[in-house]
């Protein structure tokens, strides 16, 4: 035990000062919430549209109230021909014009028809989608409103809900795709190249010479990099719920278990890889391409899993991260309990038991 | 020399690799405090039997034991009682020196005590106190190799293996090394090692020379030189390595 002590101390002198590891290890994690919750979000807030109000009347006013009164529009007033219109959207500063033609309220009241025109910049496609869905939902909404007071047959009225995320927050997807990004990239790479720092440098050879058990050898590296895994887990779920106002509405102690089950797959899966390979690049590449990209693609956090061909889908089961972000969206999100998510722990209870002990032969075989 | 005092006993240890023999039928016994010279050209099959001896590999055939422990049962007491130093440099180059010491101190089961004392005398005889706290990258060479000699033998081993300990490293800093080496001798502690340099092979007691996988002479220096009518180990060597079929 003492033994075992003093090499996880030394380890951690190695990682606390190696710059680069510290920086990939702690830096990483919250850059990439910070990224993906504040810079590559795909919600409408605050864009800048432009009105243009040929009608300067009653029903015109009352919409623009509308339009101005929720939070996802900054709304400018101006008086523009079609040509300067055009201009403004080349300058690229507004999202979308809205323009009220003349007498929009007699037309509303008479001919109970009245017309409204949106144009949207689609240089960027869903961004132009969203907006113009968002602004057609407050023009029928005050439709609504007005169609109220009128006595109409029949009438109906969707009335959506958004299960789990009503204010459509694009946090939600991510923040379990980021841990499952972020434990790959720390567990699985930062193991396997410290293992094989160690072959390259030959200190593996006096550790393996010495009393100290080659298995202890191995779990000695990986544990450091469990125990900073974890405290990576808590710093995600501490930036999620107290800068992305993402609560976690399952509960925590299964959340940590099941993160601490992942983190232990991808530990073997890093110990695997550092058996099989001699020199850290190496170690690097097939860490980041053999598992980062497949949690990118495969885990259902950036393309979703349901809309590939089924071959991908198939392969797509393989990949651990798919089954822990499965696992972290419903306990975070929709607040599941063990019972309902028996099924994908086994699932990854069962890799993490094969990688372990694939790992641990193929070691055995190599010290022979 | 008496003859109970032997510290490793091989008779006729061999290893294959399917059809390659690296290590055919090797015979010879050292004896404790000796400074055995364990020489041969790349490929002659030092390596294989070093780590059969360290307890890394498992024989083929053959019987051998190590300061009384067997190599194919016992490796874990072998491991216990020698000490080992290979031709890569092979302290952490990001601890400092104190941490090293107390690094391989640690994983060899010695108590905090005598981890401490024990640092504290190497680091006097080495003269490295003022430097205790750096870093070991920021050492010279000379100065690396000769901390890593010491932490080899820090757990005083019954038997010190050294690969190739001086490669790479400038004559008066070889000739330092080996000082340490024979202090170690005089404590009893035997010396098992490898060298390329004929001018370290001069220094040792006894001497073995592997060819193709066999050890083809074993005996002092001044008797091999003489025996092959040579004026240095140079010629010794290279008249039998010269007949070697293997090599890189």
């Amino acid at each position: 035990m003492k033994q075992f002590l003093a090499f996880v101390r030394k380890e951690f002198y190695h990682v606390l000062r190696d710059r680069r590891t510290l920086l990939i290890l702690f830096g990483m994690p919250i850059a990439q919430i910070l990224i993906f919750g504040f810079a590559l979000t795909n919600e409408v807030k605050d864009s800048e549209i432009l009105v243009v109000d040929y009608a300067k009347d009653n029903a015109s006013w009352e919409l623009l109230t509308k339009i101005g009164s929720s939070r996802y529009f900054n709304i400018r007033q101006a008086a523009l021909s079609h040509q300067e219109i055009l201009s403004t959207f080349r300058q690229g500063k507004i999202k979308a014009v809205v323009v009220f033609p003349e007498g929009f309220n007699e037309d509303l009241l008479h001919h109970n028809k009245a017309q409204v025109q949106l144009i949207a910049d689609a240089t960027d496609v869903n961004t132009a989608n969203m907006i113009t869905n968002y602004l057609s939902s407050i023009i029928l909404d005050y439709q609504n409103q007005v169609n109220a007071n009128l006595q109409m047959p029949y009438r109906i009225t969707p009335e959506v809900r958004m299960l789990y995320n009503p204010q459509l927050k694009g946090a939600h997807g991510f923040v379990p795709g980021v841990m499952a990004l972020v434990l790959m990239l720390v567990s699985v790479m930062m193991t396997a190249i410290s293992i094989v720092r160690e072959k390259e440098t030959g200190t593996m050879e006096i550790l393996l010479v010495s009393p100290f058990k080659p298995v202890l050898v191995i779990f000695a590296k990986a544990f450091p990099y469990l125990a900073l895994s974890l405290v990576n887990v808590t710093a995600i779920l501490l930036l999620s719920v107290f800068v992305l106002d993402l609560p976690v509405k399952g509960s925590v102690p299964l959340l940590f278990a099941e993160s601490t089950l992942f983190i232990i797959t991808c530990l073997a899966l890093g110990i695997f890889i550092s058996i099989k390979t001699e020199s850290q690049q190496i170690a690097m590449l097939i860490s980041l391409m053999g598992m980062l990209l497949p949690t990118m693609m495969f885990s259902g956090f950036l393309f979703p899993i349901e809309n590939m061909p089924v071959p991908l889908q198939v392969i797509s089961n393989i990949v651990p991260s798919k089954w822990f972000y499965i696992i972290v969206k419903s306990i975070m999100i929709k607040g599941l309990g063990i019972s309902m998510l028996w099924k994908e722990t086994l699932i990854l209870l069962g890799m993490t038991l094969f990688l372990l002990l694939i790992s641990l032969k193929s070691f055995k075989i190599r010290l022979q | 020399m008496m003859q109970d005092d032997k510290v490793i006993v091989c008779e006729k240890l061999t290893k294959r690799f399917g059809d390659f023999i690296a290590t055919n039928e090797i015979t010879f016994n050292v004896h404790k405090g000796e400074i055995f010279g364990f020489l041969g050209a790349n490929g002659a099959g030092k390596t294989t039997a070093m780590r059969m001896l360290c307890g890394l590999s498992s024989p083929s055939s053959g019987k051998a034991t190590i300061a009384g422990y067997d190599v194919y049962t016992q490796t874990e007491l072998i491991k216990k009682n020698i000490g080992y130093m290979s031709q890569k440099f092979s302290l952490y180059e990001n601890l400092t020196v104190r941490e090293n010491i107390e690094f391989f101190g640690g994983i060899y089961g010695l108590s905090d005590e005598r981890i401490k004392s024990k640092t504290d005398e190497l680091l006097r005889v080495l003269g490295l106190k003022s430097e205790a706290n750096k870093l070991v990258a920021s050492l010279p060479l000379g100065w690396k190799q000769k901390l890593s000699f010491s932490v080899a033998v820090l757990h005083d081993p019954q038997i010190v293996f050294l690969d190739e300990p001086t490669g790479g490293v400038d004559p008066v800093t070889r000739r330092q090394f080996w000082d340490l080496i024979y202090e170690a001798a005089d404590r009893g502690i035997t010396v098992f090692v490898t060298t390329h340099y004929m001018d370290e092979a001069e220094y040792c007691n006894r001497i073995s020379i592997m060819v193709d996988g066999r050890m083809e002479v074993l005996d002092t220096p001044t008797n091999l030189k003489h025996s092959f009518q040579a004026r240095s180990m140079d010629e010794v060597f290279y008249q039998l390595a010269r007949g070697a079929k293997r090599g890189d």
